[in-house]
């Protein structure tokens, strides 16, 4: 922050996630540096002059800035070191805000339908400066609750009827208590920053944005159980979210957050991060108490649960980083509030990665029981091609389950998702158009499941490899008659004989898919069509006469002299001649490439 | 019923158990059979086949018997329709990546998932897809492997590592691919391996075999015949499997007291000797430089008026006895108090002393 040449309260806030990183803001806020310098405002010479805040999701116009300037906020989007000087000049020093650079009304709409309260403080403070949190009231609800009894700490978490966020939606409070209840010492709380889904950055954004926020959450929890250990499991592939956890624990530990007597009170309590090796079943619970143990990352059955029998055998609860970052935000705003978000039995909000055929991409939050219509379309901004149409949106993850259009107006949450097939998973959505081939999204996210299946368990190891070798024939045309009731017969015994839940959900886009599509795999295998024209083995390479509209395009790109075309002629395809590259198909603007 | 006891029933029938106890455990109490693969009771719980799945009254899924503790009240159905169709397509799975080569398989009569094929009706053809082509690996004398045949049960790896200790396989890689293994894929000479064939002994399917014995019998020819091992003190049962009136291989029951089918190399492999021409069957007494066979009277009788000699010329201090492990504690005892009563002398002791 800077206060000078009259600029009362002026702050410029560059997006530092690993989004906006990527997209350059290290580069940005050193051109700022520089050019404040340059301009001689005076902090430039302070480090902070520019404040680092953490995700806020409209990932798709990285990098983003604001500047506030006289109590008024700006926010510039795809902001490049070349548009810095622009940006000082006219706005920071003359007051006039580069108008043709400001975010649109989409990055309007798609924050108003949201309900910010754990992406709100990730943009408001500076993630490796625990000052700026504890100035927003940080750390104050675990001095609260230190001085309450455990009892008290639980019963307000279970009032508020948070539910772990990690996927499976159990009662944070239940599972707390349970801990407590649990005989044998010590007892362990466990973060599970994982997040093994691939496409998810939930977990990271709020360890980026608000590590603290995490770190508090545990303390309670900590003192809730009774444990004087924890642990942060976090994947080594987040190396900026481990770099700012390592700061924010030394920085909770300089104030005796952390350590031995903190809070002056009589309690003991510190956190070790362990890093993760990227294994996805690493983040089921067992496998990931394994992992820390040392020993290979593989789950066991239960019972006997961890909160009996967890981490060194003695009791553990293990909570998702989303999950804790609630519990301080609970604790100051009362679980009456808390509950009164969402719908009865889906309290609170819950973090999404929204990605594929939407026009607005990014990380959302938004009130459980919100419609998946309102997301898609209010947030989302629908198709991103607009002569697109919706078809499905998977949610869930890998191991979720396609939803088409008829349920766009189910509500999310864990219940209504779970009764259509699919789950509420980490938060991963990914919305698909009608270019999408259902058999091969189906294919796409079992190859993820069946690639990082541990291999312990039957059903799983050999289950998931078999339906996919299927799935892979029917998408190459090679599908027999009678497959799609092989995959839903292995499918269902999956399901219900796994092990953990990677198995026991593997199957579910298959079988949403076949439950909502069959049509699509039917198609594949007795007609030997794509019907979303996505599967390149299926493609006839013939054109239809009836689309074509003479303008030889695909005449020019064929490398082997297989289209026979003259001006104001139909274009046809020589069979023999054709290598199957796929180049007509890419370039007919009218997709009259059968 | 004393306390601590637990009530559950399973198939309706009523039993009194011991919390701690799995429900594996009290079925087969019960005489209830529960197929297995997986598990051996030498073993930590494990839960990998999914085989032994039983529905449990009021849980929506069915859970591994193998690995659950019971619970008071608890109702156990040990199969129903949806079980059986789950252990059949769990034994199919499993068939779909192994070469099904019975008829020529050293295990063949003595295999589990032999059984299990027959008892569900399956065999795996339905299910086609690609299967493990890996070599055979015998860089050794006495332990085959063959890769192909292993369906992850994980015992040889639990066995090796929980009860004989030696750390020297591990399950390797992950998914379809993962497999047991010793450490960069050296051969068990490189790895630390003690030969004890634990592993051998608890793998059900033909993937790991005794390359003693290959070829040289069926397990319906063998003639079981209980003994106890002679090499320590230990009193390790074994029974030698017998053909055509020759020990052919050597196995451990688990109903054996002492070892519950634990054997060590020597016990399990050291066999070689009972047929050998070598082997000394009878008392042997030097004359000059030569060995002259002795029955028993003769060769007594040369020690006890050696002895007597000795006594008499040098007094108790100039004789002793030195005992070995391979003897029973009871042996042992009776050789010190003969060296005590008898000769005299204090001078008595024992090779596992030193
Ligand atoms: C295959 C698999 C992967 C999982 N990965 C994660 C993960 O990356 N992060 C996470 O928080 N939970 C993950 N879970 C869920 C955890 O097992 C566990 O339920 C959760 O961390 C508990 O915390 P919560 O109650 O706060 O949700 C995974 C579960 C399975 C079966
Ligand atoms: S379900 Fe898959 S990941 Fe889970 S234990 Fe079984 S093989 Fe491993
Ligand atoms: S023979 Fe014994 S030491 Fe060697 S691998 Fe088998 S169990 Fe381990
Ligand atoms: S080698 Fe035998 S004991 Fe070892 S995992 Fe394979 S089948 Fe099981
Ligand atoms: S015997 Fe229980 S799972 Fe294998």
């Amino acid at each position: 922050m800077m206060n000078n040449n009259g600029l009362e309260g002026l702050v410029i806030k560059v997006c530092v996630g690993t989004g906006g990183l990527a997209a350059g803001s290290q580069e940005v806020i050193d051109e700022f540096n520089k050019t404040l310098a340059a301009r001689k405002v005076r902090a430039a010479v302070r480090k902070k002059c520019v404040s680092k805040t953490g995700c806020r999701g409209f990932c798709a116009k990285d990098v983003l800035v604001d500047v506030v300037r006289n109590g008024k906020s700006f926010t510039y989007q795809l902001v490049s070191p070349d548009k810095v000087s622009r940006i000082v000049d006219e706005h920071i020093i003359s007051g006039n805000p580069v108008e043709e650079w400001l975010v649109g009304p989409d990055y309007h709409t798609f924050h108003s339908k949201q309900t910010k309260i754990l992406l709100q403080q990730c943009g408001q403070i500076d993630p490796e400066d625990i000052r700026s949190y504890i100035d927003i009231g940080g750390y104050k609800a675990a001095k609260k609750a230190l001085s309450l009894d455990p009892f008290e700490v639980i019963e307000e978490v279970r009032a508020s009827g948070l539910r772990g966020r990690g996927g499976a939606g159990f009662l944070t409070g239940l599972k707390w208590e349970f801990c407590k209840m649990s005989g044998g010492t010590p007892k362990y709380i466990i973060c599970n920053a994982d997040e093994g889904d691939p496409g998810a950055f939930m977990d990271r954004s709020i360890i980026e944005g608000n590590p603290h926020s995490v770190i508090e959450g545990m303390i309670i929890g900590a003192h809730a159980i009774g444990a004087e250990k924890g642990y942060i499991y976090i994947r080594a592939e987040y190396p900026l979210a481990v770099d700012r956890l390592r700061t924010a624990l030394s920085q909770a530990r300089a104030k005796k957050f952390l350590g031995k007597k903190i809070f002056n009170s009589r309690m003991n309590f510190d956190i070790e991060i362990k890093l993760g090796a990227g294994a996805f079943v690493c983040g089921e619970s067992t496998a990931l108490m394994r992992s820390i143990e040392g020993k290979r990352g593989t789950p066991r059955p239960t019972p006997p649960r961890s909160v009996n029998k967890g981490l060194w055998g003695r009791p553990t609860a293990l909570n998702n980083v989303e999950t804790l970052a609630n519990i301080p935000i609970i604790m100051n705003r009362g679980a009456g509030w808390f509950a009164s978000i969402g719908t009865k039995k889906n309290t609170g909000t819950k973090l999404f990665a929204l990605t594929g055929k939407v026009k607005n991409t990014g990380l959302i939050e938004v009130p459980m029981g919100i419609s998946l219509k309102e997301i898609i379309y209010d947030i989302g901004g629908g198709m991103e091609d607009k002569n697109r149409r919706f078809k499905a949106v998977q949610t869930g993850g890998p191991s979720g389950g396609c939803i088409p259009a008829s349920y766009l107006n189910m509500p999310v949450d864990y219940e209504s998702l779970v009764n259509i097939g699919s789950m509420m998973g980490s938060g991963g959505m990914v919305v698909m158009d009608d270019t999408t081939c259902m058999v091969e999204m189906a294919r796409f996210f079992l190859t993820f499941t069946e690639n990082e299946s541990c291999g312990k368990c039957v059903p799983c190891r050999v289950g998931t490899k078999r339906m996919l070798e299927v799935l892979t024939r029917i998408t190459e045309g090679r599908g027999k008659e009678g497959d799609i009731d092989l995959l839903t017969e292995l499918g269902t015994d999956i399901r219900l004989s796994s092990l953990c839940g990677l198995g026991q959900s593997a199957p579910n886009p298959v079988l949403s898919t076949i439950n909502f599509f069959r049509e699509e795999y039917e198609a594949h295998i007795k007609d030997g069509i794509c019907p979303a024209r996505a599967c390149k083995s299926l493609r006839r390479y013939a054109v239809d006469a009836e689309l074509c509209r003479m303008c030889g395009k695909c005449f020019r790109v064929c490398p082997s002299g297989a289209v026979v075309w003259e001006k104001k002629q139909k274009a046809v395809i020589d069979k023999e001649k054709c290598i199957k590259c796929g180049a007509c198909y890419d370039a007919c603007p009218f997709g009259s490439i059968l | 019923m004393s306390e601590g006891k637990l009530k559950i029933t399973i198939n309706g029938i009523e039993a009194a158990c011991e919390k701690d106890e799995t429900i594996l455990q009290v079925a087969k109490r019960l005489g209830v059979r529960i197929p297995t693969l997986c598990h051996d009771d030498r073993l930590e719980p494990y839960g990998g086949c999914r085989l032994c799945l039983v529905h449990i009254k009021g849980v929506a899924r069915p859970l591994s018997a193998c690995t659950t503790p019971v619970a008071d009240n608890m109702a156990v159905t040990t199969e129903n329709d949806t079980i059986r169709k789950i252990r059949k397509t769990i034994v199919e799975l499993l068939l779909s990546n192994h070469p099904n080569d019975c008829m020529r398989c050293e295990k063949s009569g003595d295999c589990t998932l032999q059984d299990l094929s027959y008892e569900y009706g399956v065999d795996g053809s339905r299910l086609e897809g690609e299967r493990w082509d890996l070599p055979v690996r015998e860089a050794n004398p006495f332990i085959r492997y063959e890769p192909n045949k292993c369906i992850l049960c994980g015992r040889c790896v639990r066995i090796c590592n929980e009860v004989v200790m030696a750390g020297t396989i591990d399950l390797t890689g992950r998914g379809f691919y993962a497999r047991p293994d010793t450490a960069f894929g050296r051969p068990r000479t490189l790895a630390n391996c003690e030969f004890c064939g634990q592993c051998v002994s608890t793998c059900p399917t033909g993937a790991l075999t005794d390359k003693k014995s290959m070829g040289r019998g069926r397990a319906c020819e063998m003639k079981k015949v209980r003994t106890t091992c002679g090499y320590c003190g230990t009193g390790c049962n074994l029974d030698l499997n017998v053909r055509d009136g020759r020990v052919v291989k050597v196995t451990s029951a688990y109903d054996a007291p002492v070892n519950h089918g634990n054997l060590c190399i020597k016990g399990r492999y050291g066999y070689d000797f009972i047929h050998s021409f070598e082997r000394i069957k009878s008392p042997l007494i030097r004359k000059g430089v030569k060995f002259v066979t002795a029955s028993w009277d003769e060769a007594l009788e040369v020690m006890a008026s050696r002895f007597k000699a000795l006594l008499k010329k040098y007094g108790p201090d100039a004789v002793g006895a030195f005992s070995s492990a391979r003897c029973t504690n009871e042996e042992n005892f009776l050789l010190a108090k003969w060296v005590r009563t008898s000769l005299g002398s204090n001078n008595v002791d024992n090779c596992a002393r030193v």
